[in-house]
C-alpha cells in the first residue's frame, strides 16, 4: 500500500467534526498512553491536536523533552541551506519563486557552487541542503548531479530539497553523494492542493505525495516531510503530516524520518496565509508528533525567530539551520560586499524572509548557552 | 581487608589482548557539552569510551572534536553508528584505525530506526570480515543465544547484548536471554543499552555480566560526572556481589558440586 491510499481514507473525515468533539479526558486519556512503551495511535494524535489539548501543553511539554533528551540527548544538530537556482516552471501560488513573478532568475555555475560551497563550510557547517526550483530544463539531473560532487568537497552529508523526482534520478543523486530527501506536500488537503498549484509539474498532487516513498526506494537515508503551515486547516494538516510520517516509518524502518514546520510568511508576489498557525498552535504541533513518535526528528529553520528558536529548543526540536541565506548565491557569489552580518543580498529574490538572522556563530553560542550540545557532524558517506 | 583489596584489583576484564579494571564502559553521545566528558571520564573511572565515528571531525576546533576530549589513559571503542549494512560497518571501522582510533571496534549496525534495535545478521557479517582484518569486535546485539555463539565462532573479543532499546532506561527487559547468553558464553558479555539507573547496573552485574556500556542515563543526567561515579560504584558492588557468591545465586555461577560431589568420591 503506498501513502495515497492511506491518504485517500482520509478525503471524507470530518476532522473538525472530531477535534471539536475531543473533551479533556480524551486528552489526558490519550496523555497517560503517552511515553516510550505504548505506542499512541491516530486517535491519540488527534486528540493531542485537538482544541481540548491546549490546556495541556506543560505536561505535553514535560513529556516531551523527557522523550527527546532520552533519544536525542542534549544536543541540536545544525545545518544550513544552498539555493543553487531559483528558475522555476511551477505556479504554487504563495511561493516568491513561483514562474509568474517577475525577477531575474539565476543559476549557479558549478565554479559558484564550489566557492558558496566552501564559505558555508567555513562557517563550521558538515551538513548542507541543497535547493533549486522546478526547471528541469534549466537544472537538468546532470547539472544536479555535478553540483551534488561538488559539495560533497566540502560537506559530510548532502541533502536534497528539490523537486519530485523520478526513483532512477533519486538513484543517480546517491551515487552522487547526497544521502537525504526533503520534500514538504505543502498540503495535504487535495482540493486546497489543486487551488493553490493550479499548473506547472507541482499540480500532480499523488506524484509529490509518493516522492518520499520514490526516495527510500531509491536508498536516501534519510527523509524530512511536512506541510507548509499557512495554506490549509493546521491541526488537519498536522494530522495528515503526522500519519505521513508515521507510514515512512513502518514502510522504511531504515530510514530516518523527520518532520519540519515551515509556517508561511509574505513573500514577494505571494498571497496571504489562510490559516496562520500561531506560536501556540506550533509548539501543540511539534509536541503532539513529539509523543505521537518519540524517535521523530523534528527541523525548525530560519524562517522561525530567534526569540522563538531560543524557546523551543527546550521542546523536541532536533535540529537547527543557522546563518542561512535562501537567495541563490548569498552567501558569497552575488556581490558579497554588500551582505551585512546576518543579512540578505539586496540585489536577489529571496524564496522567504529569514527571521532568525543571526551567524551560525551566535546560533551555535545560543544552543550552548540553551545547555546543548551544537553537532556539526552527524554523518559521513563511509 | 587487604587480601580483599587485592582480589577486587587482580579481576580484570579482558577484550582483545587488554586488561582492564573497570568493568563500567561509558559512551561519548548526549552530553551537553563535550566538555563534560572528561570529568566524567575522572569521576567514574572508566577505562573504556565508545565513539561514534560518524561524529568525529577531525577539522573541528578542539571544543567540537570528540576524540580531543578524551585523555589518553581511556581506551577508544569507535562504533560504527549509522551503518545500516555490514558493508558500512567494514567500512566506517576501517577508517576509524586508519583514523588512529585503535584496534577496538564496537559493531552497530540498525536497520529499525523505530526501536534502534541492531540487526544480527548484518552485524554478524561485519564481525566475521573485521575479526579477520585484526580488530577487536564487539558486536552489539539482540540478545540471542544462538547468535552469540556465532560471534564467538567469527572471533568476536565480547559480545554486547541490549538490555533493553537504546535510550529507554527500562533497565533488563532482556533478562532471561542475557542470563542464558551469559552462562555459556566463552566471550566476556558486557550488556549495552537501555540501562538507565545504577541498580540496574547493579543486577546486571550481580548476573554476572562481565561489564555494562552505559551511555544516555550517565550524559543526560544533570550532574553526569557524579552519575558516572554513581554507575561506577554499582557495577563494582554487583561484581563484589557475583564473585562473592551470594546465597541465592544461580547455581551456574558456582565451580563445582560442593553438595554432591562425595558420591563421586571412591
Amino acid at each position: 500500500m503506498s501513502f495515497l491510499e492511506l491518504a485517500n481514507q482520509y478525503r471524507e473525515f470530518d476532522f473538525p467534526g472530531y477535534f471539536k468533539s475531543v473533551t479533556a479526558g480524551d486528552v489526558e486519556t490519550s496523555l497517560s498512553k503517552a511515553g516510550d512503551i505504548n505506542r499512541l495511535d491516530v486517535y491519540d494524535l488527534l486528540n493531542l491536536l485537538s482544541p481540548a489539548a491546549e490546556g495541556y501543553l506543560e505536561p505535553m511539554a514535560r513529556m516531551g523533552r523527557q522523550l527527546t533528551l532520552q533519544y536525542f540527548g542534549r544536543t541540536i544538530g545544525l545545518y544550513a541551506p544552498i539555493y543553487i537556482s531559483d528558475y522555476c516552471a511551477n505556479h504554487c501560488t504563495y511561493c516568491g519563486f513561483n514562474a509568474k513573478t517577475d525577477f531575474p532568475r539565476t543559476k549557479l555555475t558549478l565554479e559558484e557552487i564550489d566557492a558558496e560551497g566552501k564559505a558555508i563550510a567555513a562557517l563550521g557547517i558538515r551538513h548542507i541542503l541543497v535547493l533549486t526550483g522546478e526547471a528541469p530544463a534549466k537544472t537538468p539531473i546532470t547539472y544536479l548531479e555535478d553540483a551534488v560532487k561538488i559539495l560533497t568537497r566540502h560537506f559530510s552529508s548532502v541533502a536534497l530539497e528539490m523537486f519530485p523526482m523520478e526513483e532512477e534520478d533519486y538513484r543517480r543523486l546517491r551515487a552522487a553523494g547526497a544521502d537525504s530527501l526533503t520534500v514538504y506536500q505543502e498540503a495535504y488537503d487535495q482540493a486546497l492542493y489543486k487551488e493553490v498549484h493550479p499548473r506547472g509539474p507541482k499540480s500532480d498532487y499523488a506524484f509529490r505525495l509518493l516522492t518520499p516513498e520514490r526516495g527510500a526506494r531509491a536508498g536516501f537515508r534519510a527523509l524530512n516531510i511536512g506541510t507548509l503551515f499557512g495554506l490549509g486547516e493546521p491541526r488537519a494538516e498536522a494530522f495528515m503530516a503526522g500519519l505521513h510520517a508515521r507510514f515512512l516509518e513502518r514502510e522504511f524502518p531504515d530510514v530516518e524520518v523527520s518532520l519540519s514546520l515551515p509556517r508561511m510568511r509574505q513573500a514577494q508576489g505571494a498571497i496571504a496565509p489562510r490559516h496562520l498557525l500561531s506560536d501556540t498552535g506550533f509548539v501543540q504541533t511539534m509536541l503532539a508528533w513529539r509523543l505521537f513518535m518519540p524517535r521523530l526528528g523534528i527541523t525548525v529553520s530560519t524562517r522561525e525567530s530567534a526569540q522563538f528558536r531560543d524557546h523551543i529548543i527546550h521542546l523536541g526540536v532536533t535540529r537547527y539551520s543557522a546563518g542561512s541565506k535562501t537567495d541563490v548565491g548569498g552567501y558569497t557569489v552575488r556581490n558579497p560586499d554588500r551582505i551585512a552580518p546576518g543579512g540578505t543580498n539586496p540585489d536577489t529574490t529571496v524564496q522567504f524572509e529569514i527571521t532568525d538572522t543571526r551567524s551560525v556563530a551566535e546560533v551555535t553560542q545560543m544552543i550552548r548557552d540553551s545547555g546543548y550540545q551544537p553537532v556539526f557532524k552527524d554523518w559521513e558517506l563511509f | 581487608m587487604d587480601n580483599l583489596k587485592e582480589k577486587v584489583k587482580e579481576d580484570k576484564l579482558v577484550l582483545g589482548h587488554k586488561a582492564f579494571t573497570s568493568r563500567l564502559l561509558t559512551g561519548t553521545g548526549k552530553f551537553a557539552s563535550k566538555a563534560l566528558i572528561a570529568p566524567m571520564l575522572e569521576a567514574s573511572g572508566s577505562e573504556m569510551i565508545t565513539v561514534a565515528l560518524r561524529r568525529v571531525d577531525p577539522d573541528a576546533p578542539a571544543q567540537d572534536n570528540i576524540l580531543a576530549q578524551i585523555p589518553d589513559t581511556v581506551t577508544l571503542l569507535p562504533n560504527t553508528s549509522g551503518a545500516r549494512t555490514a558493508e558500512e560497518a567494514v567500512r566506517i571501522a576501517r577508517i576509524a584505525r586508519e583514523a588512529g582510533c585503535g584496534e577496538f571496534i564496537k559493531i552497530e549496525v540498525i536497520t529499525d530506526m523505530q526501536f534502534l534495535l541492531p540487526d544480527n545478521n548484518e552485524t554478524l557479517r561485519a564481525t566475521e570480515i573485521l575479526a579477520k582484518e585484526g580488530f577487536v569486535v564487539l558486536p552489539y546485539m539482540m540478545p540471542d543465544i544462538t547468535v552469540a555463539r556465532q560471534f564467538h565462532d567469527a572471533g568476536a573479543a565480547a559480545v554486547m547484548p541490549l538490555g533493553s532499546p537504546i535510550g529507554s532506561n527500562r533497565g533488563l527487559e532482556m533478562r532471561e536471554m542475557i542470563q542464558r547468553i551469559i552462562d555459556f558464553s566463552r566471550i566476556p558479555v558486557i550488556v549495552d543499552a537501555g540501562i538507565g539507573r545504577p541498580s540496574q547496573a547493579a543486577e546486571a552485574m550481580e548476573m554476572g555480566a562481565d561489564a555494562v556500556l552505559v551511555n544516555t542515563a550517565i550524559a543526560t543526567a544533570k550532574d553526569p560526572a557524579m552519575a558516572g561515579r554513581a554507575f561506577a560504584m554499582a557495577v563494582e558492588a554487583g561484581r563484589m556481589a557475583y564473585r562473592a557468591g551470594m546465597a541465592g545465586q544461580k547455581a551456574a555461577a558456582e565451580a563445582s558440586s560442593p553438595l554432591t560431589g562425595f558420591l563421586r568420591e571412591a
